[in-house]
């Protein structure tokens, strides 16, 4: 039985980044164009007048932020789409109806949606390149903070497109929440620079901790403590995991 | 141990509206069936293939595959089941040859196996062709092949078909009939939904009636058909008759002055009537039953429920 789930799981996960590399134009293509008039506009245009922040200058401040947004954006994007298009075509169906269990198929998505994210950042990475010069501090903080985030946005993603009932659905959560909460995230500014109100309501904001720990990662620095941050990432990891299964369990949005 | 292919035992579906699809649905399918389940539209077939599938969830009851319960061995029961469903399901970008491909892998197949067993499926229903076709290009009769051939491709010991000839043309609805008969005679049992009961005789040797979501018969096909009391066949005659000359003991409809069409019960035989009708002077050139009888049944039956 655990070998035919193996290779079932191996099956979903093919697919989905078969998928990803099939429509490129569309997957990989518009958040490399974004990134570098990011780069551009906010690194070169913008960012040799703010001068160092935190004792690096703006350009390398903004750039695991950077990194960390897109690759956010694009992992949820990436599993919302895909499972909601098969649901779409009811081509989920043929999945139902197969002896696979809820795991496998929740973590079949997730890969794709891992995949669709590790491509951008490495990919984001690339581009920053040619912007400043890239540092690497803590390998360990940068492994599991980009696996516990990517983990988590499919999860989240995963939810949407069990929930949405037409392609708007889909739009709605990153436009009005997933957005707003990245820009607000820490990606542009350090939270410690914010008034004290401002500073305890960005404290709320999850991506905060995802990106203050892709920063610490790469550059030591962070605006929020590294072992708490940690922690609430792999509870927002954990809680966001069970809650997609459960909820794919109960076969809400794909069973009658 | 010897176990049923199917069973399904007082299973019952209301949908969240409040509608009772089915109601206390009990069914009995024979390893090596070819079992038709014959029903009016919105009769519940579709909701019942949809629970046996989980696509659907049940309210109350239980259902059993080859001996397995499928809310305790939900994967083991599901490895044993092949499903064509009633409306086109396929990815509109991926080729035949990937659908199958991927359909194998859910099955736990290995690469080398999946790729001989999807080739055998592909060419079974004329379909090698196309195996680089993306299902967006296929027509409504490929897809539906298409859905077969995917459904087969883990050689499931119970095969569930959910009007697989609709919208077929007839000399592919001819061969697919030809195919499933060879699948059930080499051990496949068969579940299939129709309209047609012209579909289901020639076919399938058990046939269950469902309609409002209630079984109201179940049983040998032969029985069954010599259970419709009324047969009505249609007559071509040389002569052209422009009124009736015949007695009320027969139940007679003129269609055109060349056609009549005559309601048999079952104690009259074919020939007391060609008899009668020569002795009238009346030549039967054709004689072809009407393709309604099913409808007629429906129709009386619906009759029958909104009498009690
Ligand atoms: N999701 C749903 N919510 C509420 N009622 C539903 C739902 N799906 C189906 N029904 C109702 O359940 C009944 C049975 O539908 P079902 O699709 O099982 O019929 P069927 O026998 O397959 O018909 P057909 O021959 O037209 O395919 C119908 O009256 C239908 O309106
Ligand atoms: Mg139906």
């Amino acid at each position: 039985m655990f070998k035919n789930y193996l290779i079932a799981l191996k099956t979903l996960a093919f697919k989905e980044c078969y998928r990803i590399l099939r429509i490129w134009t569309q997957t990989i293509v518009p958040p490399v164009i974004t990134m570098i008039l990011y780069f551009l506009i906010f690194g070169q245009f913008l960012g040799n007048h703010i001068g160092m922040i935190e004792g690096v200058t703006y350009t390398s401040f903004i750039t695991p932020g950077f990194i960390m947004m897109s690759t956010i954006t694009n992992t949820y994007a990436n599993v919302s789409g895909s499972l909601f298009m098969n649901k779409f075509q009811r081509s989920i169906e043929d999945l139902l109806i197969a002896p696979v269990p809820p795991t496998v198929i929740l973590w079949g998505y997730i890969l794709g949606g891992l995949f669709r994210g590790l491509l951008i950042a490495l990919i984001v990475t690339l581009v920053a390149c040619f912007f400043t010069k890239l540092q690497f501090t803590h390998y360990l903080i940068l492994i599991c903070t980009i696996f516990l985030t990517l983990i988590a946005l499919s999860c989240a993603g995963f939810i949407n497109g069990m929930i949405a009932r037409k392609f708007d659905d889909i739009a709605l959560v990153p436009t009005f929440i997933l957005v707003p909460l990245t820009y607000l995230g820490g990606v542009f500014y350090p939270i410690n620079n914010l008034a004290p109100l401002y500073y305890h309501i960005s404290l709320f904001n999850p991506i905060i901790y995802m990106v203050n720990l892709f920063r610490y990662g790469m550059l030591g620095i962070t605006d929020v403590n590294i072992n708490f941050a940690l922690s609430i990432l792999l509870v927002i990891t954990i809680a966001l995991y069970l809650l997609a299964y459960w909820m794919f369990k109960q076969g809400i949005g794909v069973k009658r | 141990m010897y176990s049923s292919a199917l069973e399904v035992n007082h299973l019952t579906k209301i949908y969240k509206n409040g509608f009772t699809a089915l109601n206390d649905v009990s069914l009995t399918i024979q390893q090596g069936d070819f079992f038709s389940l014959l029903g009016p539209n919105g009769a519940g077939k579709t909701t019942l293939i949809g629970v046996i599938t989980t696509l659907i969830k049940k309210t109350s009851g239980t259902i059993t595959i080859y001996g397995h319960d499928l809310a305790q061995e939900e994967f083991v029961a599901k490895q044993i089941l092949g499903v064509v469903p009633q409306e086109i399901n396929l990815p509109a970008f991926e080729t035949c040859w990937q659908i199958l491909i991927n359909q194998a892998g859910y099955h736990g197949i290995p690469v080398k196996a999946a790729k001989e067993s999807a080739e055998q499926c592909l060419r079974q229903l004329f379909l090698w062709d196309k195996r680089d076709s993306q299902t967006i290009a296929l027509s409504g009769g490929m897809k539906r092949r298409l859905m077969i051939a995917r459904a087969l491709i883990h050689q499931p010991k119970l095969l569930i078909l959910d009007e697989p000839t609709a919208g077929v043309d007839i000399e592919i609805r001819r061969s697919m009939w030809q195919f499933l008969s060879e699948l059930n005679r080499n051990g496949t049992t068969i579940l299939l939904t129709t309209h047609y009961l012209e579909e289901a005789e020639n076919l399938c040797n058990k046939v269950a009636l469902i309609n409002l979501g209630k079984i109201q018969y179940q049983g040998e096909m032969k029985q069954f058909i010599s259970q419709l009391e009324v047969e009505t066949f249609v007559l071509q005659i040389a002569e052209s008759l422009t009124g009736l000359p015949l007695p009320t003991t027969w139940n007679w409809r003129l269609v055109n002055s060349q056609t009549i069409e005559v309601d048999l019960p079952k104690e009259k035989t074919i020939s007391e009537l060609i008899e009668f009708l020569h002795s009238k002077n009346i030549t039967v050139i054709r004689l072809t039953n009407k393709f309604n009888r099913l409808e007629e049944l429906f129709i009386n039956l619906t009759k029958q429920v909104a009498h009690v």
